[in-house]
């Protein structure tokens, strides 16, 4: 058994529910419907066993979690908790009253998604009319509530082209920090990688873009830049290492080392009614399979940067793979690495349709 | 990089929270999208950051406590106050 620090911080997935259908989003392609999700008190308790355990922040996710009813309480137990917490949405559902309770309740921070600086093309993407309005209506709620906001831009080929726009955007909305994010190819994201995947020349742009507007908004506003692993030479530390310092609590309970590992088979992931995080996080064998370097194959196991990236990102050596014990192949010392030119290729000439995130689209994926 | 002087005043904006974390037994700071674990010299410089002390006073402070020179400190202060501002965990 490895000795693991405690996490830093917690994933709350709490729902799966979603006003949108982005065609990128990172949940797996398996949604849980409403039935299946935890309860308000089994999120409270959550909130607790995870402060016991260590963790420092908590992130709101899902789905989109405002979908919750309970959110106010929920976040209100974290705080209460001594967690920092972090509102991750699409803003949608968002009005004033509601905001206003849960900065009461202690909420700490409000990163709010944008699919576009075209209103068209933002609405196309997050297949709802009229969204962008309505996160332009969420970003001002948030600053009349005093809150820091940080703006997230998934970035992808059908939209790069506009990211400077996109920068103005998050400025214009009062953000203190943007996340430029290039897709990260999980869940519906992998199945719709051909319409998403940028050339090298339109990544090129963007981090000159990204580049330039640092220098330029310095003081102003922070901008975080996550680069896609498609172009990559080695793989990104995905959660800084598998069970090292994130924990993922999905809408029905499961706890997992990040958002999309149960996809991997083979792995029995426990769920927060069959015991406690602290005893998953210290004694899950499936939070321990991939912990520390023990587990890697060559080319990791002799590399020196094995302390550094932590062998990749296990559950896209699965998908791309098949085995989520082989070598990220992101990396060019990868024997799979030919896999990522190949999706490259396979991108330049794809057709620019979407096949958007719904539980329809969930149910047909699963037959 | 932010414009920085001696004679700035700074402090820990809304939000960003610079507190002991008993569970590690070390000193933590939790801000919008980020999660600083400072060494023992930066958590020195934290804990005299408090919106009242000029920087000039914090060198100072720390030269008399440490016995090192202030303008071998002043570098490594601003240095790290200049980081922490552009990433918003502080403000002027």
């Amino acid at each position: 058994m490895i000795d693991a620090d405690p996490p830093l911080a917690l994933l709350a997935e709490l729902t799966h529910r979603c006003p949108l259908g982005c065609p990128y989003c990172s949940n797996p392609l398996t949604l849980e419907r409403s039935s299946a999700e935890l309860d308000t008190a089994s999120w409270g308790r959550v909130m607790t066993e995870a402060a016991e355990l260590g963790v420092l922040q908590v992130h709101f996710s899902g789905g989109e979690p405002l979908a919750r009813r309970d959110l106010v309480e929920i976040v209100a137990d974290a705080a209460a908790a001594g967690l920092y917490g972090n509102l991750i949405t699409s803003g949608i559902g968002l009005d004033r009253t509601r905001m206003m309770a849960l900065k009461h309740a202690g909420l700490e921070h409000v990163q709010l998604s944008i699919q576009d600086a075209d209103p068209a093309v933002g609405d196309r993407v997050a297949h709802r009319t009229g969204a962008q309005i309505e996160k332009r209506r969420a970003a001002g709620l948030v600053r009349e509530a005093g809150l820091p906001l940080t703006v997230n831009a998934v970035v992808h080929r059908q939209n790069l082209s506009r990211l400077e726009e996109m920068i103005a955007l998050a400025v214009e909305l009062g953000a203190e920090r943007l996340e430029v994010a290039h897709v990260q190819y999980y869940g519906w994201a992998l199945r719709n990688r051909a319409a998403l995947l940028p050339s090298r020349d339109q990544l090129a742009a963007a981090t000159a873009t990204v580049e330039a507007a640092r220098a330029r908004l310095a003081g102003q506003l922070v901008i975080d830049y996550v680069v896609p692993d498609y172009y990559a030479h080695r793989p990104k530390a995905c959660m800084g290492g598998w069970a090292r310092r994130f924990l993922n609590v999905t809408p029905a309970g499961r706890v997992l080392p990040c958002h999309a590992a149960e996809t991997l088979p083979g792995l029995k992931f426990p769920t927060v009614s069959e015991a406690s995080l602290s005893e998953i996080w210290y004694g899950s064998p499936a939070f321990a399979r991939f912990r520390g370097t023990d587990w890697m194959p060559e080319p990791c196991r002799s590399c020196d940067r094995r302390e550094i990236d932590w062998g990749g990102c296990r559950c896209q050596a699965f998908a791309l793979t098949g085995d989520a014990a082989r070598t990220d192949p992101a990396c060019a010392l990868s024997p799979d690495h030919a896999l990522l030119i190949e999706a490259r290729e396979e991108a330049a000439t794809a057709s620019l349709d979407f096949v958007y995130r719904s539980f329809a689209a969930a149910a047909s994926a699963e037959v | 990089m932010s414009e920085l002087d001696g004679g700035a005043v700074l402090r820990f904006p809304p939000h960003v929270k610079f507190r002991f974390d008993e569970r590690r037994q070390a000193w933590i700071v939790l801000a919008p999208e980020r999660l600083l674990l400072p060494d023992e010299q930066a958590v020195e410089i934290l804990k005299l950051v408090d919106g009242a002390r000029t920087i000039d006073r914090i060198i100072d402070d720390l030269a008399g406590r440490f016995d090192a020179p202030n303008a071998e400190i002043a570098g490594d202060v601003l240095a790290m106050l200049r980081d922490l501002l552009d990433k918003k965990v502080l403000q002027q």
